[in-house]
This record gives C-alpha cells, structure tokens and sequence, in this order.
C-alpha cells in the first residue's frame, strides 16, 4: 500500500512535467496555465479511473493519450471560440491532422523539457521565482512542498509563480532554443538556477528530509539532461554535476543523526559516504577539465573532491587553501572568503588565520563569528564565547542557532 | 436483490494545482471506497470509462461537440452495484471521493 502510494506519486512528479512541458511546446508558452489544467484534469480522470478499475498496464500511455485528446479537446474549442469573437484573422481553419503534432514521443519530451528549461530559467523573472517555477514546471513538486521547502505558505508561492509566468507572458518568451551565439549566456543562467535548486535541498531549513533530498535530485537529473546536448555539454556543465554529485555523496551520512540537526562534516560517519555518487563526481570532474575553462564550478567541485578524503593530510589542505585563493579571485564572496581563511588556519596555524579572520569584515555573518569563535578556542575561551553569542544573535535559522549552541555547550 | 448504477459527478476545481501526494492520496481513496464495496459482496462491475469527446443533441437539431464543458460537473465513470434497496445501495455511494470533493454520487435502480 505504501509502495503503490510512492509509485502514483513518482509518476505524477515525472510525467506532470513531461506533459506539461510538450503541450506548452506545442501550444505556445503563453498558455502554459491551460497546460498545467490539462494535465492536473488527466490526473484528477486517472485517480478515479485507475482507482476504481485498477492500474493499467501501462499507465504512462494511458495518461499520454488522455492528455493528447484533451490538450486537442481544449485548444480546437479554444480556436473556435477565437474565430468567432476574431473573425478573419484566424480565417484558416485547423485540420485536425494538425493538432495530431503534439507528440509524447522520447524525443519530444526530451527537446520539450531542454526548452522550459531554457525558458525559465530567464534572468526577466527574480532568482527565487525561477526555482519556483524549476520546481514545479520542471520538477513537479506540488506547491505545498515548494512552500515547506521555501518556509513560507502556499498563498506566496502561488502569487510568486503566478506572478512569473505573467512576467514570461508579457516579454512574450517562447520555447525556442536560444540562438547558438547566445546559447552559452543562457547557459550560464541556467546553471547558476540549477546549482541555487540544488542548494535550496541541500541547506533548507525545512525539517523533511526526503524532500531535501528529492529537490537534489531533481536538481542533478536537471543537469544530467544538459548533457545530452553536444552544445551544452561543456566543461561548466560537467564541473556543476561533479559537484552536485560530490555534495550529494554524502546526503545520507549528512542526515545520520538522531537529531533533525544535519550533522556537520567531522561528525558525519563516513562510511555512509555514498562511494558510488564520489566515483560518479570524479568522471564527471575529469570531462570538466577538458579545455581551458576554468569556472567557480571547477573549483568549489575540486574542493568538494578534496573532502570526499576523510584524512587531514597537509596535502589536502595545501591544495584547498590554493583553490580557494583562485576562488576568490573569480568570486569574492562572504562564504568563499571564510572558508579561504579557515583553510589558512589548517595550513598555517591559528595566528595566522586569525590575522586574515580580522581583514574581513563580515559584522552582519553569523558565520564570521563562528570562525572567529573556532579560532579563538584554544587561545582565548573568554574571546571564543563572547564570538558565539555574537553568532547565535545574529544566526536568522533555529538550525544555525542550534547548532551554534552545540558549540557554546562545548565551550562550559 | 437488485442492481444499481453509481454514477459519479466530480466539480470542475483547480487542477493545475494537484500535487503528487494528493494524485496518490485521491487515487487510494477510490481504491478504498471501491474495495469496500467489493468486500461487502455488493459490486456487480467497475463500469467503463467515458471518453473526453462527444456530441450533444438537441431538440432544435442543433448539435454540439462535448457536453460537458458548460457544465459545473463533470459527469466521470459509474460503477454498477447490487443491493437489497435503493437505500442500501445509496448507503453504498457514502463515502465516494467525488463527494467529498464537493462532487455527487447519482444512485439509480437498474429495470430489467
């Protein structure tokens, strides 16, 4: 019972977004909501029917052709009603051999899918719109869960995505692939909504861990499907899955705990390291250092590989320390910053990062604080304390702030 | 003993909306309700599906394609049950998903 539970639910996550994405295609992306309508009715129609008579033999087909008669059902009725209350400009008339384009073909999933990527992952609409809409156009996560994995409620969702696709709408954004001159620029726009997607899992704040865990996923099957494409399959593309996988590798011992508190690396049990998902980064990370590109992506996957090795050797800190010195370069961010200086502390010792700890001046980081608290617990327990209260003030997560008192605890 | 047809309406709602979980939440609760009958000795056969298209007749002559779009509710499939009374086979329709999604259930004797 609870096995066909999670499979139903399999298939509405995997073909809502197959068949949501080819009658958009087909139709024009303006109508994405009527697709969205088609599709959820093929659903309501399949819960009563495979219900009531049992599953099908194959349901995927079964709801392929539901979903093609209505899609047809409702455009054609859609086409009348335009030729009546516009008559002459949509003069000719469609013959129905025309509405049998629209195909569930492997193929055509395939392309469809490539192309709402494309589309929504459009720099016209707010980064947390765009993993909204990824989320249930792309992933088909329900909006409940999109609203626990955002903590917020399903009224700001549903306004946030009906606000985006309005936004698409209006800048008359279709589903061709963009032009090949600008289809590396959309790359990039598209990578950074997959890797913030991926984050999203991985750093939620929401306490249920198989959805975290499901958003990551969906995030790494996002980018796998770039790779089918000779043009986007680049070095970038590869570094991001390298990375994703290396994270991802360690989802299971990261969740380990009694607690709801994700455990933090020196806690976790590495053997519940997933040694396959490691292997799959590093063929990954090798395809990415083909060519000269060299992205944030190559070189937070590199540190991640570094990681993936339990032991604390000089050599692993050595290496971190230097890619996290060209990291900054790239991209001088809060986070990139702190972890340079905890890497100096490794392979430098305490003085030494706590001189560069101070050139930062991150005073609104609750993280800055924690390192700086880290740094002075050996040398000056008073200074560490007063580092961590600083911290657990300034933490905005019960997460962060419990595991700030972890810390605090340590310190009496 | 007689027979009955349980014929469902479901309310046209927003079904862009479903989720994953409620697709398997909707589909067990017609499982449920349908196996409960099964178990009470009391289904004759699980109906047949209707299909999305069709043509409406009227007595102008005038004929239309599918009937139910205007309609608030949509008439889905039916299941044909046997009861000793039409209350009995009424007490059968209770607790049909389509009513609790703010749907009927039509319950009507089969004449032989």
């Amino acid at each position: 019972m609870e096995n066909a539970q999670e499979s139903l639910r399999q298939v509405f996550q995997q073909e809502f977004t197959r068949m949501v994405a080819v009658i958009s295609r087909r139709f024009g992306l303006q109508h994405i909501e009527l697709a969205e309508d088609i599709v959820g009715e093929t659903f309501l129609l399949a819960a009563e029917t495979w219900g009531v008579r049992g599953l099908p033999a194959n349901p995927t087909a079964w709801l392929y052709t539901v979903a093609k008669q209505k899609a047809i059902y409702q455009f054609r009725r859609r086409k009348l009603l335009d030729d009546k209350v516009i008559p002459g400009l949509m003069a000719q008339h469609t013959q129905d051999d025309e509405w049998d384009t629209l195909s569930f073909s492997a193929h055509s999933i395939r392309d469809s899918q490539l192309q709402m990527l494309f589309a929504i992952c459009n720099p016209l609409i707010a980064d947390e719109a765009q993993i909204g809409l990824a989320l249930r156009i792309l992933c088909g996560f329900g909006i409940y869960e999109i609203a626990e994995a955002f903590l917020t409620n399903k009224e700001t969702i549903n306004k946030r995505l009906f606000r985006a696709k309005e936004k698409l709408r209006a800048a008359g954004v279709t589903m061709d692939l963009p032009a090949d001159s600008e289809l590396v620029r959309r790359l990039d726009t598209v990578l950074r909504v997959i890797y913030l997607l991926f984050n999203e899992g991985y750093y939620s704040s929401t306490q249920n861990q198989s959805l975290q865990k499901d958003v990551c996923l969906e995030a790494m099957r996002l980018g796998v499907m770039l790779t089918d494409y000779e043009q986007i399959n680049s070095p970038k593309t590869n570094a991001l899955l390298a990375l994703m996988c290396f994270h991802a590798s360690r989802f299971e011992a990261r969740h380990g705990g009694a607690k709801s508190l994700p455990l933090l690396y020196e806690q976790q049990n590495d053997t519940l390291w997933d040694t396959a998902l490691i292997r799959q980064g590093f063929a990954y990370l090798d395809r990415a250092m083909q060519g000269n590109d060299l992205s944030t992506y190559h070189l937070e996957a590199r540190i991640a590989s570094w990681h993936c090795i339990r032991d604390d050797t000089p050599e692993k800190w050595t290496a971190i320390l230097s890619l996290y010195n060209q990291l900054v370069l790239l991209n001088k961010s809060p986070s990139a910053a702190l972890n340079q200086v905890y890497a100096l502390y490794k392979v430098a010792g305490q003085a030494a990062a706590l001189a560069a700890a101070k050139q930062l001046r991150l005073d609104n980081s609750h993280l800055y604080f924690t390192l700086l608290g880290e740094l002075y617990r050996e040398t000056d327990p008073a200074q560490a304390t007063a580092s961590f209260q600083r911290a657990y003030s300034l933490a905005k997560t019960q997460t962060d702030r419990q595991t700030i008192q972890q810390k605090l605890d340590g310190m009496a | 003993m007689s027979e009955f047809m349980l014929l469902f309406r479901q309310p046209s709602f927003d079904t862009g909306q479903m989720s994953p979980a409620e697709f398997a939440a909707i589909a067990s609760r017609w499982q449920a309700w349908v196996g409960g009958i099964e178990a009470g000795g009391n289904l004759v056969s699980r109906g047949t599906r209707l299909a999305t298209e069709g043509k409406v007749v009227r007595a102008d002559g005038l004929i239309t394609d599918g009937p139910f779009v205007e309609v608030k509710e949509r008439l889905g499939s039916f299941v044909l049950v046997r009861a000793d009374s039409l209350d009995e086979a009424t007490a059968l329709a209770h607790g049909c998903p389509a009513i609790s999604a703010g749907g009927s259930v039509e319950v009507r004797p089969l004449l032989v």
